[in-house]
């Protein structure tokens, strides 16, 4: 139990740094290449200043990833032993292929601004966001794994793989992929948005930008203040309305591909999916609120306010009428094709022969699935207002929307660590989910993944140290995080800001462009 | 088919060769911040001779992880429970190192930076000392029952070899840390790290050479011997060209006193990965801890084509940063200004 806290708390933690990466990376992609291809100031600042915010955030990754590849064997030594053969594969390859390329050129790029050719110096920065492209394909084709394994036969008890196509083109693995890519790619546009309106606002409230008689805006600056001229108001307008749309065009694919992965779950998890509706019964209708005890995990307790008829077949099987399995059906079908007990085998200690419970967490998948739809859709809809809001060139003079900006930047992130522990809280009591078409016997109980040989006394004690460790360093991110927006580009560019003269030439005696 | 365990046997000390060089040095430096340096702008040459590539050198750790758990998954998951406290302990230094090296100019107070300088010399000498002290166990042996499992209890591993292995590579690490300097630093760091390395070498790679002999005389290979003869001689040769001053020819010896100490320690331990000091039969092998030849055929098509390219790029990147840093090459420390701070929306 404290083994899957401590496996909870440290994945959630660091799917808050993961989408974050993914989708300010593409951004800041974005606006170096429009730098390179227009020779634009306010693209060279704006990459230089949302460069600054991503890194704040990548180290962050960085070091909570290091735990993610170990703690397997740590934490989980029968789960890795048992699908070791066909889960490393994918961890191995993320390692070899993804972070060496991300790490390495992201270095590139930090220190590489007067050492490398213009061209070359976008060429490193594509090279790490592919890198973490590339990665989070690898984990989540190890995730889907576990949601859905293929390409594996049974030998002595364990999976092995015998197709590995199978396993790198899991349809699980494909949808989740894309689903989690449209999600990141959000974060990152909501971050953009909402730190980018907040600039404008301040560019108001301090004087600078005006409006005249029909609202259009006045652009103006400031020149006592570094890095508030006209081309300022560019930075924060361009990454505004690229914020806007991206996120929108984001929440589309979001939604398309949720739609085909849920479809797809329906299949191949349906107990994940009757409880995420809090579907007792055999029923077609998707339930918008139900009332009753859904925490007490009973059916008996649980009745459904509000629901829309036909909703529920249409998300599972694209028709109106055909009946979705409730947990009540699903119970027995389980209990009678992976057994009602543990095995008694001797590691799994007083684990052994325990009565295996089919449903998960309702409280959890339930409210889970829709808090990651709700706060999906407010994006989406922050952002579409955000356009509205701003077509006539800034942003309204209000403080109480700027603070809706700025907390709307929350938004995705809740949706996606929402959506996270919905699918993993209801694989259990699985890790490895049995595959109703694939071959018997491969799957496991989360009960019985746990390290034999690790005490509690050791979990409690990591659990403890890494929860109050990345508690603290959270804050301490967050308050660099938010120093360094409120900075402005001046705050990641320390040229504007000084009137050191640059050299023509470069030479080895130069100072560096960038120092830590 | 029994030639690919071994293939991946070797592909996973190479791995650990290439993070025992590369982070080693990075490692050695993070806690040279605290003992060697004199003043910030120092503390600042040392952070940035290892900035742009710090990150990349850490990824061969990953990577030693990542392929053991695809390549011996019995072995991974032994080795990472059985080691659960000096693990936990060597990712919590790890995760302060990476965050210290980001962070650490982003403040601007005294604290800020002491307190980041701190964090990156202890981070780095504890995560130093855990890797070691891991594997060490991993040639010595640990108590381990038929399943493979720690029957020794959370401090088994606190062992006189464990804590050998470990003072090895903190020893080396800071040693291959004052090399590194030499290299990539100039002026008077670059002059004092070389007489630190001349001075105290002997003495920093004492645990190593003592962890290498314990290894040998457990096995007794012969071709071991071989092995620890020649990394004594290069630790000689890299020792004496660094007291006349010939700096790379000192860094490559002291690299390949790496490559020729791992050597030993891994040729002697073979076949076994993990020895259990309850039952000989109960030991893990490469042959018995693998996974299946299907699943080592695709992971060494994939090394086989991956790895090279990560060299590669890995050299460029080093190429491109090949410059000396010296005090003077320090900018002045970038401060917000207040002007633009703004006020709370």
């Amino acid at each position: 139990m404290i083994g899957r806290w401590q496996f909870g708390i440290t994945t959630v933690y660091h799917f808050w740094m993961v989408p974050l990466t993914i989708g300010l990376g593409l951004l800041v992609l974005v606006f170096q290449t429009l730098w390179m291809r227009t020779g634009k100031e306010r693209y060279l600042r704006g990459t230089k200043f949302w460069g600054k915010l991503y890194l704040i955030n990548f180290i962050m990754g960085v070091a909570t990833g290091i735990v993610q590849e170990f703690q397997f064997g740590m934490a989980w030594s029968e789960y890795s032993r048992f699908v070791g053969d066909v889960f490393g594969a994918p961890l191995a390859m993320e390692a070899l292929l993804a972070f060496f390329l991300e790490s390495t050129f992201l270095g590139l790029w930090i220190f590489g601004w007067d050492r490398l050719s213009k061209r070359l110096h976008l060429a490193v920065l594509y090279g790490a966001v592919i890198g973490s492209w590339v990665s989070a394909y690898f984990i989540i084709v190890a995730n889907s794994w576990m949601q859905h394994p293929v390409g594996v036969e049974l030998i002595d008890g364990r999976p092995r793989m015998v197709d590995a196509w199978a396993v790198f083109t899991n349809e699980t693995a494909l949808a989740a992929f894309s689903h989690a890519i449209f999600g990141s790619v959000a974060v990152g546009a909501a971050f953009l948005l909402g730190i980018a309106w907040y600039h404008l606002w301040r560019r108001r409230v301090d004087g600078i930008d005006t409006v005249d008689a029909t609202g259009r805006v006045v652009v103006g600056e400031a020149p006592d203040v570094p890095g508030r001229d006209k081309e300022d108001y560019h930075v924060w307008w361009r990454s505004l309305r690229l914020g806007a749309w991206v996120g929108l065009v984001a929440f589309a694919g979001v939604a398309v591909t949720g739609d085909i992965q849920a479809k797809i779950m329906f299949e191949q998890q349906p107990m994940k999916m009757a409880s995420a509706e809090a579907a007792c019964e055999d029923t077609t209708d998707f339930s918008v609120l139900s009332i009753g005890d859904i925490s007490s995990n009973d059916c008996d307790d649980v009745f459904h306010l509000l629901e829309v008829p036909g909703l529920l077949s249409y998300l599972a099987n694209g028709d109106l009428h055909t009946e979705v399995e409730g947990v009540s059906t699903l119970i027995p079908q389980y209990q009678e094709a992976y057994g009602t007990h543990l095995p008694g085998a001797e590691y799994l200690g007083d684990r052994a022969g325990a009565e295996i419970d089919y449903q998960p967490l309702m409280i959890v998948t339930y409210w889970g699935f829709r808090i990651m739809i709700t706060f999906g859709i407010l994006a989406a809809l922050g952002a579409a207002y955000a356009l509205w809001a701003t077509r006539k060139g800034t942003v309204p003079a209000s403080k109480r929307l700027t603070r809706l900006a700025l907390w709307g930047i929350a938004a995705p992130f809740i949706a996606n660590s929402a959506g996270w522990i919905f699918t993993e809280m209801g694989r259990q009591p699985f890790v490895v989910a049995p595959n109703p078409t694939g071959v018997d016997g491969v799957f496991l109980f989360t009960q019985a993944a746990i390290s034999p040989g690790v005490s509690a006394g050791e979990m409690l004690f990591s659990l403890i140290a890494l929860t109050s460790v990345y508690g603290a360093l959270m804050v301490v991110e967050l308050k660099l995080l938010m120093k360094y927006s409120r900075g402005g580009v001046a705050a990641a560019m320390p040229e504007l800001a000084e009137t050191r003269k640059k050299p023509e030439v470069h030479s080895d005696d130069d100072v560096l462009s960038f120092a830590y | 088919m029994e030639a690919l365990p071994v293939i991946w046997f070797v592909l996973i000390a190479v791995l650990w060769l290439g993070y025992l060089f590369l982070e080693g040095f990075d490692l050695g430096v993070g806690v040279l911040m605290k003992l060697f340096t004199r003043d910030e702008k120092e503390r600042r040459v040392l952070l940035n001779s290892i900035g742009p590539v710090w990150d990349g050198n850490e990824v061969w750790l990953l990577t030693a992880g990542g392929a053991t758990f695809a390549a011996f998954p019995l072995w991974y998951a032994s080795l990472f429970s059985a080691l659960y406290l000096p693990l936990t302990l060597a990712l919590l230094a790890l995760i302060f190192r990476a965050v210290a090296i980001e962070y650490r100019g982003k403040g601007y107070s005294d604290a800020w930076r002491s307190f980041w300088t701190n964090a990156m010399a202890i981070g780095s000498g504890v995560a130093a000392f855990c890797v070691g002290a891991m594997l060490a166990v991993t040639t010595t042996g640990y108590p381990l029952d038929a399943n493979g499992d720690n029957t020794g209890g959370p401090f088994a591993w606190l062992h006189p070899y464990a804590i050998l292995g470990g003072l090895g590579v903190l020893g080396f690490s800071v040693l291959h840390g004052l090399y590194f300097l030499t290299l990539k630093t100039d002026g008077d760091v670059r002059h004092r790290a070389r007489a630190a390395a001349v001075r105290f070498g002997p003495v920093l790679l004492l645990p190593l050479v003592g962890w290498a002999l314990l290894v040998q005389s457990q096995n007794g290979k012969t071709v071991g011997w071989l092995l620890i003869g020649a990394a004594a001689a290069l630790a000689a040769a890299a020792w004496v060209n660094l007291a006349r001053g010939a700096e790379k020819r000192a860094f490559v010896c002291q690299g390949l006193f790496l490559l020729a100490g791992v050597a030993s320690i891994f040729t002697n331990v073979f076949p076994v990965v993990m020895p259990s000091t309850l039952d000989p039969a109960f030991d893990l092998t490469v042959y018995n801890a693998s996974s299946s030849t299907y699943t080592l055929t695709i992971m060494a098509v994939v090394a086989a084509i991956g790895l090279p390219v990560v060299l590669a790029y890995q050299i460029w990147s080093y190429r491109v940063f090949r410059r000396r840093i010296s005090t003077a090459h320090i900018p002045e420390p970038h401060v917000i200004p207040v002007a633009i701070r703004g006020a709370q929306p």
